[in-house]
């Protein structure tokens, strides 16, 4: 291995507690994630996000899927457990009615919530579950190498799609919307400060919060679409982004050269599934 | 409402399904996550009726990968959680069944069974799940299995598969069937200070010390729950003692071979069997759940006929008794085996005998139960 030159190894040296060290496993690392992906920025986002609300760390829990956003639970420095594909949310479910106390955080990918976990995901919204749930969408089922998902947008290739993916991809926000959803809002990974803000809102609410954020996948969503680097990509979201609060999900739709639609979509408070355990059930029982 | 109402000691006419979420209830269960489905619904509509009373949680949910999960998650929230289920939603469960063997999440999942396979015969009884309850998730592992024959052993019974989950650290089954499941006879509920209950091994290791995965010679490691400050991982990807993943043939061999040990090594404490008339038998009935009572009645009937012949009834079906069928095998004539499929069990019982005595299997596909006549001719013909 070539040596470093003299003031490299400084910096090194320098630099050797990271940041967040104390919110990420660093006996974990390097992770597994490529350069130029987006899952980075938003977990940086995540941990700030928390940071900033004060709830203690020991009473957070993470919960994830499979996939290269399914990772996350592995790297954070909190109670976190990596299930099955598209399971986070039923596991997350148990954890936290068990467990008043928890904030459950569920964090996974677009393929392992609105696929294989879609209804695990719409009856969660149904019931108004206190999970706040981050979707990272980046259009692809990234750790299997790039096949077609539920968003994939129409006509973007991929590797099951080589003629370009032919059915109607999911728009996360409306589907949250309509299935009972109390906190919706879309960030792209480069909106940093506005999506570190969304997540520092929802994670102190109660009910079912969905925060989706779309995110460069540069190995196996930009590279089969010859969209360029990373960073291209994530200028690219970035840029053709609007930003509408209160916007009307049914126009969240994304294709392959429009817009994406930002912002906190709904921010309402309806009862939970916890609120008519102990009140409903509780008054019928002669309690409280 | 409060924990008074837990344990309803007492003499009772229930059904099997009902005695089921009774002795759940009994061994302190606090969440119920299910799937409705005949023949086992009869425990889950009892949950809800019985769990809110205990400031505990019955939550329907949408299938049964979302039922297996949501006990596993509660577990690990630090409840002592349960789910039911019959033939098609078990195979729903198996996916996540594995996952909390490999996460080692004590727990309890009933199976009523019915008459397979695909939808089979929903309001009938089966027992032809029995190798699906060892081999149905992917992978190698060992497992726990117990076959109550009565409405008072599904209720025993179901307190015992709490207890070895808190034990070994592990998912439990109960094989019950459908004619248990839904026949009713008197089942005793005893006081509650009377109830041998195991409760939950939480470490006494500080944050920095506990590993997830590491244990002793006895290969059960301690526990834990979310939000106590030990920040642990857990994943279903093979792992390490600190619970991280660790994708290596090294990691593997050392992971798969401690599930494996840690009920193997443990089988002569975990195995449960009846011996009835054995002090004389040659020939030895081996039958489990529902057919060992019909075979009762077929030994019985050869024992009548002059046949010295004893039974061998499993209360724990997995870990097989490997042991006992080969001490046996050095002495008796013939093994009978009894069960409502076409030879599950049999095959363990054979594999074990390995051709030190004759080895015979009373079929039947399901839907009915045997008749006597038929075990009692099988059991003359092996004394043969
Ligand atoms: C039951 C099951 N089916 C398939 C897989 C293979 N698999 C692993 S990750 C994945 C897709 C992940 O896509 P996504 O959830 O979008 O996450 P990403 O990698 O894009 O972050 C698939 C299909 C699996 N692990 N389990
Ligand atoms: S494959 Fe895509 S999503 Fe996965 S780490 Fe690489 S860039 Fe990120
Ligand atoms: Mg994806």
């Amino acid at each position: 291995m070539n040596k470093p030159a003299a003031h490299l190894e400084t910096a090194i040296v320098e630099q050797d507690t990271h940041p967040m060290a104390d919110l990420l496993r660093m006996d974990r690392m390097p992770h597994i994630w490529c350069s130029g992906c987006g899952l980075g920025t938003g977990l940086t986002c995540f941990i700030m996000a928390l940071k900033e609300t004060g709830i203690p760390e020991d009473k957070v829990a993470v919960v994830s899927g499979i996939g290269c956003t399914g990772r996350v639970a592995g790297y954070l420095n909190l109670d976190s457990f990596h299930t099955t594909h598209g399971r986070g949310i039923p596991f997350a479910t148990g954890l936290a009615l068990a467990n008043p106390d928890l904030r459950v955080v569920v964090y996974s990918g677009d393929g392992d919530l609105v696929a294989i976990g879609g209804n695990h995901f719409i009856h969660s919204a149904r019931r108004n579950m206190d999970l706040m749930v981050v979707c990272v969408n980046n259009f692809t089922y990234g750790m299997t190498g790039g096949q077609a998902g539920p968003t994939t947008p129409i006509s973007a290739k991929a590797s099951t799609a080589p003629y370009g993916s032919y059915d109607y991809p999911f728009n996360i926000p409306y589907l949250a919307i309509a299935s009972g959803a109390t906190y919706v809002a879309r960030w792209t990974s480069l909106h940093m400060r506005r999506l570190k803000n969304s997540m520092r809102e929802a994670l102190p609410k109660k009910g079912f919060r969905v925060i989706e954020i779309i995110c460069p996948c540069p190995t196996a969503f930009a590279r089969k679409n010859r969209l360029g680097s990373g960073l291209d990509l994530m200028k690219h979201y970035h840029d053709n982004s609007i930003i509408k609060h209160g916007a009307d999900p049914r126009e969240a739709d994304i294709d392959m050269n429009g817009k994406v639609v930002c912002g906190t979509f709904l921010d309402i408070e309806r009862p939970t599934f916890r609120d008519f355990q102990t009140e409903n059930i509780a008054k019928q029982l002669g309690g409280e | 409402m409060g924990e008074e109402r837990r344990v309803l000691t007492g003499e009772h006419f229930l059904t099997g399904d009902h005695a089921c979420a009774e002795g759940g209830m009994a061994a302190g269960c606090m969440f119920f996550g299910g799937y409705p489905i005949t023949p086992s619904t009869e425990i889950a509509e009892r949950m809800s009726l019985r769990l809110p009373e205990v400031g505990g949680i019955f939550i329907q949910m949408e299938d049964e990968m979302a039922s297996m999960n949501s006990i596993l998650g509660a577990a690990w929230g630090g409840w002592k959680s349960m789910t039911c289920t019959s033939g098609p939603g078990f195979s729903l469960m198996m996916e996540n069944l594995g996952l909390g063997i490999v996460l080692e999440t004590p727990t309890v999942l009933v199976n009523i069974q019915r008459g397979g396979p695909s939808t089979g015969l929903p309001t009938l009884s089966g027992q032809a799940d029995m190798m699906q309850a060892k081999w149905g998730s992917h992978g190698d592992y060992e497992i726990i299995a117990l076959a109550p024959n009565s409405p008072q052993e599904i209720f025993d019974h179901t307190i015992k598969a709490f207890n070895l989950a808190e034990q070994y650290r592990t998912p439990v089954l109960v094989m019950s069937d459908e004619s248990v499941g839904h026949m009713t006879e008197k089942v005793i509920i005893p006081p509650r200070e009377e109830l041998k209950l195991v409760p939950r091994n939480y470490t006494k290791k500080k944050p920095g010390e506990y590993l997830p995965f590491e244990c002793g010679e006895d290969e059960i490691p301690e526990m834990v729950k979310a939000g106590d400050g030990y920040k642990i991982h857990i994943t279903g990807l093979t792992h390490d003692k600190r619970g991280y993943p660790d994708i290596s043939a090294e990691a593997q061999d050392w992971m798969v071979r401690h599930l494996m040990n840690k009920i193997q090594k443990n089988k002569k404490k975990i195995i449960e069997v009846e011996r009835i008339n054995m002090d004389d038998a040659e020939v030895v009935v081996v039958s489990y759940g529902i057919s060992s009572r019909v075979a009762h009645r077929g030994m019985d009937l050869a024992r009548k006929t002059g046949v010295k012949v004893g039974m061998l009834r499993l209360i724990t079906v997995w870990p097989f008794p490997d042991y006992m069928i080969k001490e046996l095998a050095e002495r008796v004539k013939a093994f009978v085996t009894v069960e409502l499929n076409f030879g599950q069990i049999a095959l363990e019982v054979e594999r074990y005998v390995a051709g030190k005595a004759k080895c015979y299997l009373v079929p039947h596909a399901g839907g009915d139960v045997h008749k006597p006549e038929d075990i009692a001719e099988a059991i003359k013909e092996a004394a043969k």
